[in-house]
């Protein structure tokens, strides 16, 4: 892993779940009722999102959790 | 065994009597369980409330669910979706799947940290002894059990609707309530948190398993999601495109921030911030979060969504997930479903109830009335303010002040008022007992007068706003609440010098 400072790591984490929370709802696909085997392509992005979203909060347990609260001071 | 005619009350149809023996004797099962645990239960209060800060990842990651899974995931999300469109799922796995988790860790965790070391059983517990304010701690115990009141009036007019729907009223809207009410009180009386964290645990796991059964069984039924989607196509052209003059941009981010925000201060789910056994435990269900709320709401809500193009028609006063099951899948089949959800209702009041009464006892009754109370009298209490309090809400529910999704959005602001104020004390040292009484106070003044007071059309340079209306431009006043509440205590704070008993450094732990 690539060697960063602590409030680069941390903005890092910010800008990630910022991301995480805005992209829940696909904005960008407002208004419009594509259908992909029955159901809309916009809760096909969500339910994809969510799918991601467990894959980053695991990650974030594993390599964030710890370093902002509770941990050993760094 | 119960005899079924007994139970029916001499109900004429074979028909009505097997669902509601399926549904009584599942709460009959339910009820079992909690005595199980209440035989492992020991008689102190932190066992009682806390199961001994024993809770591990499964049991935590359903408990907390389950609290989730109410009247307002079962009855009105389906509900919702098949009067205004799926988008709700948007709604829904937002604020519960992302938002809630994130705070979760944020508020969820830290409050673990603090637990921990000063072996804090309640949220308002925690303040007042940071703030050395017994003031501070009455303030939030009685602004939590007053947003708590319409929530668990929720589950039993949740509970009333739906054997209405069941039954096709043959058990009244006033039976079905009733019922699920005397199963509340004495499910919490037995069996204190262990209980309810089993019977969550179970409850979660078969209403995962039953939601997406119905799922199949109706799909089959109707010949696939293509069929259902051309059905929606043709009597609700609007539904499957992506918002509309309801789900506008503004419902959808007013309504996940502040249900996100104020989940974290419902007493029961609070309390659960306190009781994990380990980090590991709240990290796992931390990441498992966002999949299992997919696999809850999506099938639920689908199931409502399909409903409106499958042509079901909902009467007024029930709900369309037991109609709809009624009309595609067996009667025993629909009953279960319906079980399953009272059940996981009834363990979501339960769980409010028993938080309730210990916000009651420990944090009102205690500090104001009668600081010496023995343990044994205080146990008495709490089970007398249960019953007085879920007799209340019964009473309450019988006048059907709303819809359910109007009843439980309006106690979930008065909830998101609290959450700012408290995660500011949690992470800015300087915060006041001022800061806060103002940040609290404030914001439900202002979140309570649009509530209740009627909305006033005024003229402004030619426009008219409508003052005390719960939107401004299609944004929830409860935001609005939630900014005024963190400006003041922020702003209070700062202008004010912390009295020598506020101890800011109870609040401190480890990488801060």
């Amino acid at each position: 892993m690539i060697q960063m400072n602590p409030s680069m790591r941390a903005a890092g984490w910010l800008l990630t779940f910022a991301v995480v929370v805005a992209g829940a709802v696909p904005w960008f696909l407002w208004g419009s009722s594509q259908l992909i085997g029955g159901l809309p392509l916009w809760l096909w992005w969500h339910i994809g999102w969510m799918i991601v979203a467990t894959a980053i909060f695991a990650a974030f347990t594993r390599h964030g959790w710890d370093r902002y609260l509770g941990g050993i001071d760094a | 065994m119960p005899n079924p005619a007994l139970l029916s009350g001499g109900l004429s149809t074979a028909a009505t009597s097997v669902e509601l023996l399926v549904v009584v004797g599942y709460l009959l099962v339910a009820l079992l369980v909690g005595l199980v645990a209440y035989r492992l239960t020991g008689t102190d209060a932190e066992d009682y409330y806390l199961a001994s800060r024993s809770i591990g990842t499964l049991v935590l990651l359903f408990t907390t669910f389950a609290t989730l899974l109410s009247a307002f995931t079962f009855f009105a999300g389906p509900n919702l979706a098949y009067r205004q469109g799926p988008e709700w799922i948007l709604v829904m796995g937002t604020m519960d799947g992302i938002l809630f988790a994130i705070l979760w860790y944020l508020i969820g965790y830290k409050q673990w940290l603090i637990g921990q070391q000063h072996g804090y059983v309640t949220l308002p517990e925690m303040l007042g002894d940071r703030f050395g304010s017994t003031r501070l701690r009455g303030l939030v115990a009685g602004v939590s059990l007053f947003w708590l009141f319409p929530y668990v009036m929720l589950q039993q007019m949740g509970a009333g609707e739906a054997l209405v729907g069941l039954t096709d009223g043959a058990v009244p809207y006033w039976g079905g309530a009733a019922l699920i009410t005397v199963f509340m009180i004495l499910y919490v009386g037995l069996a204190g948190m262990r209980g309810v964290a089993w019977t969550d645990t179970i409850q979660g796991l078969f209403m995962l398993g039953v939601i997406w059964i119905a799922v199949a069984w109706v799909l089959s039924a109707v010949g696939g999601p293509a069929v259902a989607a051309a059905g929606l196509d043709a009597n609700n052209p609007t539904f499957l495109a992506l918002g509309s003059s309801f789900y506008t941009p503004q419902y959808i981010i007013s309504t996940a921030v502040v249900i996100a925000f104020g989940v974290t201060m419902f007493p029961q789910i609070n309390q659960r911030f306190f009781v994990a056994e380990s980090a590991a435990v709240l990290k796992r269900s931390f990441a498992l979060w966002p999949v299992l709320v997919l696999l809850l709401f999506v099938p639920a809500f689908l199931l409502g969504t399909w409903a409106a193009g499958l042509g079901i028609s909902v009467p007024e006063g029930a709900n369309v997930l037991p109609v709809l099951l009624g009309e595609y899948t067996p009667g025993w089949f629909a009953a279960l479903v319906i079980a399953g959800a009272m059940a996981a209702m009834m363990s979501s009041s339960d769980s409010m109830l028993l938080s309730g009464s210990s916000y009651f006892t420990r944090d009102l009754y205690r500090p104001f009335v009668e600081p010496a109370v023995t343990a044994d009298r205080e146990g008495w209490l709490a089970r007398g303010g249960v019953v007085a309090f879920a007799t209340g809400t019964f009473l309450t529910s019988l006048t059907r002040p709303g819809t359910l999704i109007q009843v439980g959005s309006t106690a979930f602001g008065g909830f998101a008022q609290l959450t700012l104020p408290v995660m500011v004390a949690l992470y800015w040292p300087n915060t006041t007992r001022r800061g806060m009484l103002a940040g609290i106070g404030g914001s439900q003044l202002l979140y309570l007068s649009h509530v209740f007071v009627p909305t006033v059309p005024v003229d402004i340079g030619g426009t008219t706003i409508s003052l005390f209306a719960r939107t401004y431009g299609g944004w929830d006043v409860a935001l609005a609440g939630m900014a005024l509440g963190a400006a003041l205590t922020i702003g209070v704070s700062w202008v004010t010098t912390a009295g020598v008993d506020e101890a800011a450094e109870r609040f401190a732990v480890g990488a801060d």
